[in-house]
């Protein structure tokens, strides 16, 4: 039997989630490092998958298959596919500058009980995170892939509700109320969804019989398993309804500009560059696969949301006076292009969504990773309370600047090889969709220039004036993420290359072709 | 030629009675019961016997061999095939031996072990005149706030009753989902009830509360029972029997022998439905279904915590194993009449106990709704009548004990001057002052809201499985609703452990002995291993899924 590579990538930063938790409460340095070398250990293994996959090989490989509910009918399967093996390579690229970035966030304010351990939790439940999004992106069996897209949100609920910015440290009792707020709001739209996703799972299985991703999508594609159009309908409802909340989309998104404005920037990008993307993942993998009938059925009505999520986003941010809520509000504008290309159903929409999924990822990071540093040192994330940073802290400012250059696509970034691709792939069906959500565009531009405009340009305000540039630690952040950015933007073939056979696939499971080009015949 | 005797036109002779034939008792099969019934008399007599210094040491032997001992019977029993291919009726047709009989029995002595020993714990109450003290009042007796009382604090007395009175209560309860006829049913019925009122009015502190809640258990517990017996009633008028494999014949049809003087009434369908009702509503009663379960949450606050755990989980589990019975066993000829109904009981009992539970700011009364929500859950498994549809119930009922047990264990921990501190607004910031206890709690609370990787998850996913099987797909739906409104406040109470500031004089965290550490520490255990590795228990629970008639 060859070596599980699988399921080590998922359990490495499970155990050391268990082991960073164990640490003694005076060691807090030592589960910092801790949790620091688990996850450029998980790196190294994610980086073996992405090396031992073979873009032109099978569907799902490195495949491993235990049994395990019988019962239910649930067995241990796992496999990755080329979408699969971008995102884990994604989240584990993440994950170490994640750590990085909130170092400091999780010092303890108080001496409080001597067991009272929150740097601990902090970065055990980092690493828990990171394993359960990693066995959600390996997972074939719907069950098992279930049972990780829910159990992720306890942690992840953890880190928004119990730490904060140090910015409230003066109003540590509002910003507490307004933390829990936005953690119980995460947990309950999440779990909803959840729970009405589990009922669509139970149908699945009374529908199958079982719950193997692979068998299931065999018996549909070879038409021993009928499904009654009116329950292939209900049951895509079902699972989509949760994956539109965790993506989130028009109009479930509600919970996301609070708990990415209340939790500390380092969460907010887990939750954005890491959680969600096992949201539209979801889509891909599942409900295309699954019940393709349903989702050529539906794709009018999440083309349509899908374009609210991008203008309705985009003005939002526009209008925000807080640096948090404003990438918040940008993300979900992203998200709609995301889901837009994975619904638009053509290989080039699908392969653009999917690299969205991995730009966006490293954009958002590079640039919220940033902003967390700028309100780490005036305590404020009012975009009102900054002016004139660029001329006491360049390099923040730089930095600043790219992320929010990445994030409104500017050429010879990553980001706008696959906006380009999302948006083309669109327009080659929908021509109309493709044209509204161009303005999509438009109005990043403004939001991110605004923003750092206000913030960065213009005369140095007083409470600005010590502020020291980025430190090495911050550098080491961000530079490799930018460095990243840049490179994905010349060059972005590795990652097209492992994703475009798996799109393939996927465009077959509902029976698309591209739309052909209409060339007029020569007179 | 003699002349005729008159009366014997009335009388005639009886053959000369030789010998009585002597019931056949199988002792074996009925081990489990007898042996918890024989320490329970072997317990009143060590009130009796024993100098008062030692009889907390000798109850709690007693008790735990006892208990041990009876649960090694079931694991024999069920080792020699009696829960399979061996299952029968024993003790005249009057006990059941099958799989879930068994399976239940089994699940109820472990809770009771368990329960035992929050029951036993002595470390949590301050040391009253020094002498270490339970749960339970000094001199039941005694008036709360009297002299004598007071004389019966001072002089270290404890109410050592409680072991018998646990034991008896268990022996009931093993006795209540095997009893195979409707007689065995009602007695078991009281067997179990009688000794849980009396410990429900035991409580050390709050005495009045504890009174109050015991009175209202024990009115509306003597209803219960009264409809149970007039059901009982109906249902012998019906079959002329109260043996359940003759009234599931009668209902049937199939059934052979007809008496003359019986078959006037035989076949009445009123008396079927009604006596079908009022039987169902006793045990609805007692697992706490909508609209039945207007005691829960006064009982559940007012009960000494240790009898409360105790109760949520083996009570829940004796009554839904008669209920099992008596709607697959007794009337499954009868299910298009009671499923539509039992729907109803379900929908409701779901969402009224997750809807309700919202508004709740004392931790035992929130813990007693989310049993009502979980009862509705349950019962949603209960009536797809499948095979299915048992084992899940088994399973869930195993898995819920548990928890149930372990959340009331640490509610007992977490104590300030007045005892223990459930007002919820006192549980403030409890993840600061001791992460663990608090952690531990939030898996208790995670397993009930159903979160995946708990036991509560498998078991939710386990019943509602198998109602969608049964072809109740609505209630799933409704099922997953009020499970997302449940997880409401199980929530709320993470989010005031965990994200609020402690309270400056906010209550402490007793260290307990190692009975409720045993108590706890299993319920997590088990909290955990069936979320993970489920598929032991799932198997055993459908190996066990099959009643004998």
């Amino acid at each position: 039997m060859s070596f599980p590579l699988l399921t080590a990538t998922a359990a490495l930063p499970a155990l050391g989630a268990i082991a960073t938790a164990a640490v003694p409460a005076a060691q807090r340095n030592a589960a910092k490092w801790l949790a620091l070398l688990v996850s450029l250990a998980t790196l190294g293994l994610a980086i073996t998958t992405l090396v031992r996959f073979d873009p032109d090989g099978d569907r799902y490989q490195l495949t491993e298959s235990h049994a395990w509910i019988a019962e239910f009918g649930v067995r241990y399967e796992l496999g990755v596919d080329g979408i699969a093996v971008a995102l884990i390579a994604l989240t584990a690229v993440l994950i170490p500058f994640i750590i990085l970035a909130g170092w400091h966030d999780a010092d303890p304010l108080e001496t409080g009980s001597r067991r009272w351990r929150p740097t601990q939790g902090f970065f055990a439940l980092i690493l828990a995170v990171e394993a359960m999004v990693i066995l959600s992106f390996e997972a074939t069996d719907v069950f098992l892939f279930y049972i990780f897209f829910e159990a992720m949100l306890i942690p992840m609920y953890f880190l928004i509700g119990g730490f904060g910015d140090r910015a409230h440290e003066h109003g540590e009792k509002v910003a507490s109320t307004q933390r829990s707020y936005a953690a119980v709001k995460f947990l309950l739209y999440n779990l909803v969804g959840g729970l009405i996703m589990l009922a669509a799972v139970i149908g699945l299985y009374v529908v199958a019989g079982n719950f193997s991703l692979q068998e299931i999508a065999e018996a549909r594609a070879n038409g021993s398993l009928d499904m009654a159009t009116n329950t292939e309908r209900w049951l895509f409802l079902g699972f989509f309804f949760a994956f539109a909340v965790k993506a989130p989309l028009w109009p479930l998104h509600t919970w996301l500009p609070n708990a990415m404005g209340e939790a500390t920037a380092p969460v907010a990008v887990l939750i954005t560059a890491v959680v969600d993307k096992v949201g539209t993942f979801a889509m891909l993998r599942f409900c295309l696969q699954l019940f393709p009938e349903a989702s050529k059925w539906a794709t009018p009505v999440i083309l349509v949301l899908a374009l609210i999520s991008i203008i309705y986003g985009a003005l939002l941010a526009v209008g925000q006076r807080d640096i948090k809520r404003l990438v918040a509000y940008a993300s979900i504008s992203h998200f709609g292009f995301i889901i837009m290309g994975i619904f638009a159903m053509t290989s080039q929409g699908q392969s653009g969504a999917t690299l969205y999924m991995v730009n966006h990822g490293i954009s958002t990071a590079a640039l919220m990773l940033v902003a967390g540093f700028l309100i780490s040192r005036r305590g404020s994330r009012l975009i009102a309370d900054y002016g004139g940073v660029q001329k006491v802290a360049p390099v923040l400012a730089g930095t600043f600047l790219i992320g929010g250059l990445a994030t409104l696509s500017l050429p010879g970034l990553a980001p706008f090889v696959s906006e380009f691709l999302v948006l083309v792939g669109t327009f080659a069906r929908y021509p109309v969709v493709g044209i509204i959500a161009t303005f999509g565009i438009v109005l990043a531009a403004l939001y991110t220039l605004v923003l750092y405009q206000r913030t960065m340009t213009g005369p140095v305000k007083a409470e600005v004036a010590a502020m020291p540039d980025l430190r090495v630690r911050e550098l080491v952040v961000v530079a490799p993420l930018v460095a990243l950015l840049i490179f994905l933007g010349v060059y972005p073939k590795p990652v097209t290359d492992i994703v475009n056979p798996a799109v393939k696939q996927t465009m077959s499971d509902v029976e698309k072709k591209d739309p052909q080009p209409e060339v007029e015949a020569a007179k | 030629m003699s002349a005729p005797v008159v009366h014997s036109l009335w009388t005639t002779a009886a053959e000369p009675i030789s010998q009585i034939e002597s019931p056949k008792i199988e002792y074996g099969q009925l081990s489990p019961t007898l042996i918890v019934v024989g320490a329970a008399v072997v317990g009143v007599l060590v009130e009796a016997l024993v100098p008062r210094k030692s009889r907390y040491y000798v109850q709690v032997f007693v008790s735990v061999v006892a208990l041990v001992a009876a649960f090694a019977a079931v694991i024999a029993l069920a080792a020699d095939g009696y829960g399979t291919t061996r299952a029968g009726i024993a003790a005249m047709g009057a006990i059941a031996v099958d799989g879930p009989a068994l399976f239940l029995q089994g699940t109820i002595l472990l809770a009771g072990l368990v329960g035992l020993f929050t029951f036993a714990e002595r470390r949590l109450d301050p040391a009253a005149h020094g002498n270490r003290v339970d749960s339970f009042a000094a001199q039941a007796a005694s008036v709360p706030g009297s002299d004598s009382e007071k004389a019966a604090v001072k002089a270290g007395f404890t109410t050592t009753e409680v072991f018998p009175l646990l034991l008896f209560a268990i022996a009931g309860m093993l006795v209540f989902p095997a009893a195979n006829d409707l007689l065995t049913l009602f007695i078991a019925l009281e067997v179990f009830s009688l000794p849980l009122y009396l410990l429900c009015a035991l409580a050390r502190r709050k005495r009045l509360m504890s009174q109050e809640a015991a009175v209202k258990y024990f009115l509306l517990g003597a209803f219960a029972s009264a409809f149970t017996l007039f059901g009982i009633a109906l249902l012998y008028g019906y079959a002329g029997s109260v043996s359940y494999a003759t009234i599931a014949q009668v209902v049937d049809g199939t059934v052979t022998n007809v008496t003359p003087a019986l078959a006037d009434t035989m076949g009445n369908d009123a008396l079927l439905l009604i006596g079908a009702a009022m039987l169902v509503m006793g045990l609805l009663f007692k697992v706490g279904a909508v609209p039945f379960h207007m005691w829960t949450p006064d009982v559940y606050q007012g009960a000494p915590t240790p009898v409360t755990g105790f109760m949520a989980a083996a009570t829940k589990v004796a009554a839904f194993g008669a209920l099992l019975r008596i709607l697959y066993v007794v009337l499954p000829g009868l299910r298009w009449d009671w499923r539509p109904v039992m729907w109803a009981v379900a929908i409701v009992t779901m969402l009224g106990g997750a809807i309700v539970a919202i508004t709740q700011t004392d931790i035992k009364r929130l813990l007693a709704y989310s049993s009502i929500a979980h009862a509705g859950f349950i019962l949603a498994g209960a009536i797809a009548t499948t095979p299915d549809g048992v084992s899940s119930v088994l399973f869930y009922l195993a898995a819920y004990s548990f928890v149930t047990i372990g959340a009331f264990a640490v509610v007992t921990l977490v104590r300030d001057a007045g005892g223990e501190a459930t007002h919820l607004s006192k549980w403030a910031g409890l993840g600061r002052r001791s992460p663990l206890v608090a952690a531990v709690f939030a898996v208790f609370l995670l397993a009930f809201a159903g979160i995946p990787l708990t036991s509560g998850f498998a078991g939710k996913f386990a019943v509602f499985k198998a109602a969608a099987e049964g072809g109740a797909g609505p209630l799933v739906v409704v099922g997953v609703i009020s499970s997302a409104i449940a997880a409401f406040f199980y929530i709320r109470v993470i989010v005031l452990m965990f994200f609020s500031e402690p309270r400056p004089e906010g209550p402490t965290v007793a260290v307990p002995s190692a009975l409720t550490t045993t108590a706890i520490g299993v319920g997590v255990a088990v909290t955990l291993v069936l979320g993970v590795a489920p598929q032991y228990f799932l198997d055993l629970a459908s190996q066990s899924g099959v009643f004998v008639r």
